[in-house]
């Protein structure tokens, strides 16, 4: 019996998700991922100072503000060949990873875990016990019985009151939850204290970045923070040393709680190293640059095709000639029209829209198909993490293989890097390539005090724009994977702008050859016990950590339930 | 006595992003004493959560979807505020009301929540809200006065 799914919110935020899957026999058989809503910024930038597009993109995404920021200076330092100062390479490094590390907390606490984790099963929980075990991996000091006996009691008063907040649309009870009560309640403890753990992270955006949650102080050229070592309005040396006490709390908890829960919960859900993995080309950025012009990193990317790491081909400096000419992106199934027709490279990007109904063989998406070399392709956290191990960077191997070594010892049988191709193995690259983030904070944090001992309190370089056409773009590796902006500057004027964010890799529809994006093709033979709880496509679909991932949880205002569901 | 007034919508929609001109008006009109603090929160508002922690009072500048007049404003309370998100008339309630619900949980709600909220004409593309609401801006802005006033803060207007 073929049954047609159809998860879609009816709220408006940005980055908007419906997927549709037919589901045959208990398992996925053909599946469509269809952005919901236009996203338009690329017209509202056109004619504008390309030194005011930061702040612009950056008001694209509640979430993803920060990334659109840098990145978009580091389209226009491109195009106009600019240099950057290594303190405002480092402020921006630095930036760029508490921002990360707080987005990935966030995601896996907060927006994903509960795909996994039965909340209300942990009101059942033998406190004691639950202690008892969590304290053999960790040696957290908040995983004493006296926390989890806590938490377990907030967690009743929680729910007495009726109003379940962020757990009301949990899938509690479904047949696809399988941790323990015990092993529930550690994880809703840690939920709790990843609470606060995040804010830290954000105070260390805000202190650098003047204001959150949207940052003040970039600049095409550099930074706007002024560096001095006696003056309390600019950045002192005390203010770096408030930020390191606030590092110091954020690698506690990454490297003693996140990444031992992924790797416990992991094993109990090892299954799901079967589903999930979908397309297996993986593109990154290389990050952290170190030098003015952006051609040494401190972490590495590239492209993987076919999940062969000894393919692995590297992404060398800011404006990159072998990642430049390879993208393009395909409307055939999306909701715009090109004046010719194929893909277009971004640079000759068009953005006119052509609103059809939703055609499962035609037009069904706001997103565009964007393409490698002709290929799909999956970003995020997994493709950086394999990147960085094809090309030998050594913390991310490490922190591999300690999550690996973790789960190996939980099932009692060795897991390798394969099993990262898969649905669980995105949070668990997810959780290394946070811990990495944080030892890049610590990094930076270094390299920037020792730059300011030697003297050099230099933080920006004034951009000229020239008559005539330039033409540039960035990258960032985001939290959600490789983001790109392009842009045409006409006599100092935006002529031409275009965004390749994450999701449009990740969410895009299928291309101009047909070829499924990377959710839609991760979905294939995803189990389904119950298509009217379709839990199973939420943790594939959320290991992504698709844009407000909330969305796809929220309530249909006439039926009530989260999903519609038709018969085929 | 902490006050928190946040603007909340997407700058880049028209319409959508009126609490967020609300909330500059306001500190373009007033100086605001210590106590208050005016966040633009656009659509991040779990970026915000550090700064609405036990707050006194949380005043959220928003949009809201009501079926009235383009303009119209509305006041809710804190009691009317459930019912609020639970029927979802704006479109930031998911990252809001999980925010509000988050600090429930931890025991750090602000004491009281007030939103004054205005009928959007429309969401299309464009960095300036539509020239009926933006006539009304002054408006909503002396709502948002009122209620800091209300609550015992002395705003002194600005020169010009």
């Amino acid at each position: 019996m073929s049954k047609r799914i159809t998860i879609d919110p009816i709220t408006r935020i940005e980055g908007h998700l419906r997927v549709d899957a037919e589901i045959n026999d208990g398992k996925v058989t053909k599946a469509w991922s269809s952005g919901q809503m236009w996203r338009g910024v690329e017209l509202i930038l056109l004619g504008r100072d390309p030194r005011d597009a930061w702040a612009i993109t950056q008001r694209i995404c509640g979430v993803c503000t920060t990334v659109h920021a840098i990145t978009s200076v580091r389209a226009v330092e491109n195009a106009l060949k600019l240099e950057v100062p290594l303190n405002a390479q480092f402020i921006r490094n630095m930036i760029q990873a508490a921002h990360a590390i707080h987005d990935h907390i966030v995601h896996f606490y907060h927006l994903s875990a509960l795909d996994f984790v039965d909340v209300v099963s942990a009101l059942k929980a033998d406190p004691v016990k639950a202690a008892n075990w969590i304290q053999q991996y960790s040696d957290w000091p908040m995983n004493s019985k006296e926390v989890m006996i806590a938490t377990q009691e907030k967690l009743k008063a929680f729910v007495g009151t009726g109003q379940l907040g962020p757990f009301t649309n949990g899938y509690w009870g479904h047949p696809a939850m399988k941790l323990s009560p015990e092993i529930n309640l550690v994880a809703v403890a840690h939920y709790l204290q990843a609470l606060n753990v995040q804010r830290e992270a954000n105070k260390i955006v805000t202190i650098l970045g003047s204001k959150t949650p949207h940052i003040q102080n970039l600049a095409v050229g550099g930074v706007a923070n002024p560096i001095a070592t006696d003056s309390q309005s600019v950045l002192t040396v005390d203010r770096l040393y408030a930020i390191k006490t606030q590092i110091d709390k954020l690698a506690d908890f990454v490297k003693k709680v996140y990444l031992i829960d992924v790797a416990a919960i992991g094993s109990v859900y090892a299954d799901w190293t079967k589903y999930g993995a979908g397309v297996m080309n993986y593109l990154s950025a290389p990050d952290f640059p170190i030098d003015t012009k952006g051609t040494e990193f401190m972490y590495p990317g590239g492209y993987i095709p076919d999940g062969d790491l000894t393919k692995y081909q590297a992404i060398k400096s800011f404006g990159d000639d072998y990642f430049g000419k390879g993208v393009e992106e395909s409307v055939k199934h999306s909701w715009y029209t090109y004046s010719k027709e194929g893909p277009l490279h971004p640079y000759k990007g068009e953005t006119t829209p052509h609103y059809t109904d939703f055609q499962d063989d035609g037009k069904y998406s706001w997103l565009k198909a964007p393409t490698f070399y002709g290929k799909r392709a999956q970003v995020g956290p997994l493709a950086a993490v394999l990147n960085a191990v094809a090309a030998g960077h050594k913390p991310t191997t490490a922190y591999v293989t300690k999550v690996l070594d973790t789960v190996s010892a939980l099932v009692g049988a060795k897991v390798g890097v394969d099993a990262l191709h898969s649905t669980i193995g995105r949070h668990a690259a997810r959780a290394v390539r946070c811990a990495v983030m944080l030892d890049l904070l610590e990094a930076n944090w270094q390299k920037l005090i020792d730059n300011i001992g030697k003297g050099d309190v230099a933080t920006f370089n004034k951009p000229v724009f020239p008559k005539g056409e330039i033409m540039g773009f960035g990258f960032h590796e985001a939290p959600r994977g490789l983001l790109s902006h392009w842009t045409v500057i006409r006599d100092g004027k935006i002529a031409n702008y275009q965004c390749v964010v994450p999701s449009t890799w990740n969410a895009g529809p299928r291309s101009e050859d047909g070829t499924p994006g990377p959710y839609e093709a991760s979905l294939i033979d995803n189990p389904v016990a119950d298509p009217e709880q379709p839990l199973e496509i939420l943790r594939t679909i959320h290991s992504f950590d698709p844009c407000l991932a909330c969305a796809v949880h929220v309530h249909d205002q006439e039926t009530g339930k989260a999903v519609k569901v038709t018969a085929v | 006595m902490r006050a928190v007034v946040l603007g909340v919508g997407n700058i880049l929609l028209s319409d959508e992003g009126i609490g967020v001109h609300a909330v500059r008006a306001l500190a373009e009109r007033y100086v605001l004493p210590p106590e208050a603090e005016a966040i633009d929160g656009g659509t991040s508002a779990m970026d915000c959560l550090d700064q609405l922690a036990s707050a006194d009072l949380l005043l959220i500048a928003d949009c809201v979807r009501g079926g009235h007049e383009p303009g119209t404003l509305v006041r809710l309370g804190d009691g009317e505020l459930n019912a609020f998100f639970r029927t979802k008339i704006s479109p930031h309630q998911v990252g809001l009301s999980d925010v509000l619900a988050t600090l429930n949980l931890h025991g750090i709600a602000p004491a009281r929540t007030v939103l004054i909220g205005v009928e959007p004409k429309s969401f299309g593309l464009g960095m300036e809200p539509t020239p009926e609401l933006a006539a009304r801006l002054p408006a909503i802005v002396e709502a948002l006065a009122e209620e800091l006033k209300a609550a015992g803060l002395t705003l002194v207007p600005r020169a010009g």
